[in-house]
């Protein structure tokens, strides 16, 4: 596995604070994800050797927990609140402002590889609802005017890069 | 009758300006005196006080955490686990996020306070997926507290050993139930195990008796060594001792969280004085009291029946306004105070498609592992999203009981009733908005309501 020495070292480390190595299979799954952006196939033996594991142990698991991913996504992973207390102020709507500002559709690759938008369910945020979360941050109260004005954010730092 | 002041137990520094959430702050505000005094008592000491306090789980289920620490199995020669639940996720509950990103030494000091008492040598804090922040915030709060000898070997100096772990979700709701979390946390798919014989405080993680305790619960067990279970339990009403943080969202003028003793303050005192009431030009239509799971009521309700007040039995008669908002009224009414999650629709919402987003979450949220709850809230998401979508029948609402009915009492764990729930209420309490979707739907939609799914 083609991994960041930070991230291997990492790995053996969250390995010891376990009686069982097998309770390490989700934080190994997040270390792997943060590193390479996705949990690619090669991960699975890879993990189940390091753990002492079959590879369907890896595998069940990575299928059941909706944030491992299998595949690349955009730059940028926004992931809009779609549980009742967002959707009654207006999520259904935000999330519509971010496919339409990156000309994508849920759960794709934007065109320009810029961001992946998904629905997720539930942020525990609800009081400052409609949430949004863009990689590990939260942004709160994202009517369709904020989520444009994040979106130009990501768009402004996106040219910055070119 | 004016809403009590609110009482800030735990949020007691919550968007205090000035207040981090780094040790040297905590300890300035006074932090970890508790735990100091408490490694000088008799462990037992501290377990009696927490039985005495009457404390009740704040995580949805209100179990008394006394009688849950009594369960645990200290015969065995096991070790024992406790495990912090920071798995929030119950749809409407937003409180252990602000505990976890701006107080989180509290949590520590109770966690460590609960782990003394109860001599369990490694804990864990197992937290959502989705608070990757939190979760960075609490592995730093922990290497503070570990650097000053408050967490590890030999805790202040005593003889005394505790580590805790940060482990992370992946953003699975149903980890929020303790024994799928268990599951979880030993790197498996999160399905909830069956009880008898897993009972956690005897066969929990690794097959050793495990403590499972909700965020929340443990900042008030360090409230409760400070102050004694007595005081404790002279805050709030009997049955529903210390303070509750309720956190309100969807259709009010002052959504947020706010704290007060339990069973003091009414479902409409909270709502339209503590809130400030419905958005302008609008009318509150329902609301659900404790989580997406819970029971929802209907504004214009009436509930009568006879309760315990004292040593006598009088009767009641409330609206759904009038309703003290502890665990034992609104189970009175045939709902529950829950995880504390507080959702409210004004009447600009169609129940049928408020509805059709909560199953959208059930559906999604289901381990799959029973066949009713798998199939059961699938079907009845797909019913009512058919419904918004496609074609409505009046025969809807008899077909969603229907399904919903036979879910319940035939699931490993309680995600059977949280997800047939929503159903079995909204349909007794709006069966005629649910019969009439079919013509109301060709009708304009009143301005300003938002699409649900």
């Amino acid at each position: 596995m083609n991994l960041k020495p930070e991230t291997h070292s990492r790995i053996d480390e969250v390995i010891t604070h376990y009686p069982e190595r097998r309770s390490a299979t989700l934080p190994l799954l997040h270390l792997i994800q943060e590193d390479l952006g996705h949990i690619p196939e090669e991960a699975i033996p890879w993990v189940a050797t390091k753990l002492g594991l079959q590879p369907i142990n890896v595998y069940e698991v990575i299928t059941f927990y909706p944030m491992f991913r299998r595949k690349p996504i955009g730059r940028r992973h926004i992931k809009v609140c779609r549980t009742l207390s967002c959707a009654l102020l207006g999520g259904y709507k935000t999330c519509a402002a971010f496919e339409q500002e990156f000309n994508t559709h849920l759960g794709e690759v934007s065109p320009d590889g810029e961001v992946t938008v998904e629905f997720v369910e539930c942020l525990a945020s609800c009081g400052t609802a409609p949430v949004v979360l863009i990689d590990d941050d939260l942004h709160e109260k994202v009517d369709v005017a904020k989520a444009k004005q994040l979106s130009d954010q990501i768009k402004a730092e996106a040219a910055q890069r070119r | 009758m004016p809403a009590p002041a609110q009482t800030r137990i735990i949020f007691q520094h919550i968007d205090e300006p000035g207040y981090t959430n780094d040790l040297a702050c905590y300890v300035r505000h006074g932090g970890y005196e508790v735990l100091k005094k408490a490694v000088t008592r008799k462990p037992e000491e501290l377990i009696d006080e927490v039985k005495k306090s009457g404390l009740r789980g704040r995580g949805g289920a209100g179990f008394p955490c006394g009688v849950k620490w009594g369960l645990v199995d200290r015969k065995s020669g096991k070790p024992i686990y406790l495990i912090v639940n920071a798995d929030e996720s119950e749809p409407g509950t937003f409180k252990d996020r602000y505990i976890i990103h701006q107080d989180p030494h509290q949590l520590i000091e109770g966690t460590m306070i609960s782990c003394f008492a109860n001599n369990v040598k490694q804990a864990y804090i197992y937290i959502r997926g989705e608070f990757p922040h939190g979760a960075r915030i609490l592995e730093k709060a922990i290497a503070e507290a570990r650097a000053a000898n408050l967490v590890g070997p030999n805790i202040l100096g005593t003889t005394y050993s505790c580590e805790i772990y940060v482990h992370r979700g992946a953003g699975a709701y149903i980890c929020g139930e303790e024994t799928g979390l268990i599951e979880s946390l030993e790197g498996k798919r999160a399905n909830p195990r069956i009880k008898p014989p897993y009972f956690p405080a005897v066969l929990g993680l690794y097959q050793c008796p495990t403590i499972v305790n909700n965020v929340e619960t443990l900042c008030h067990v360090k409230y409760i060594a400070q102050h004694g279970g007595e005081a404790f339990s002279k805050i709030g009403t009997p049955g529903n001792t210390g303070t509750r943080v309720f956190c309100v969202s969807g259709h009010v003028q002052r959504p947020g969280y706010y704290e007060f003793p339990a069973g003091t303050i009414t479902l409409g005192q909270l709502l339209n004085e503590v809130c400030g009431g419905p958005l302008p030009g609008r009318k509150l239509k329902a609301v659900i009291p404790g989580g997406s799971s819970a029971k929802i009521l209907r504004f214009g309700e009436r509930f009568k029946g006879k309760r315990k007040v004292g040593a006598e039995m009088v009767d009641y008669d409330w609206g759904v306004e009038d309703v003290p908002m502890d665990f034992d009224s609104l189970g009175m009414i045939g709902t529950m105070g829950g995880s504390g999650g507080v959702i409210v629709m004004d009447d600009s919402v169609n129940m049928v498609e408020a509805l059709a987003n909560i199953n959208a979450f059930y559906s999604h949220e289901s381990c799959g592992q029973c066949t009713p709850c798998r199939e059961g809230s699938l079907w009845m998401k797909k019913i009512t999203t058919r419904m918004v979508h496609g074609e409505a029948r009046p025969e809807d609402a008899a077909l969603l009981k229907s399904v919903a009915d036979q879910i319940p009492g035939r699931t490993i764990c309680a995600f059977g009733e949280a997800c047939s729930w929503p159903t079995q209420s909204f349909i007794a309490k709006f069966g005629d908005e649910f019969r009439q979707y079919p013509e109301a739907k060709k009708a304009a939609k009143p301005a300003g309501a938002a699409a649900l799914i």
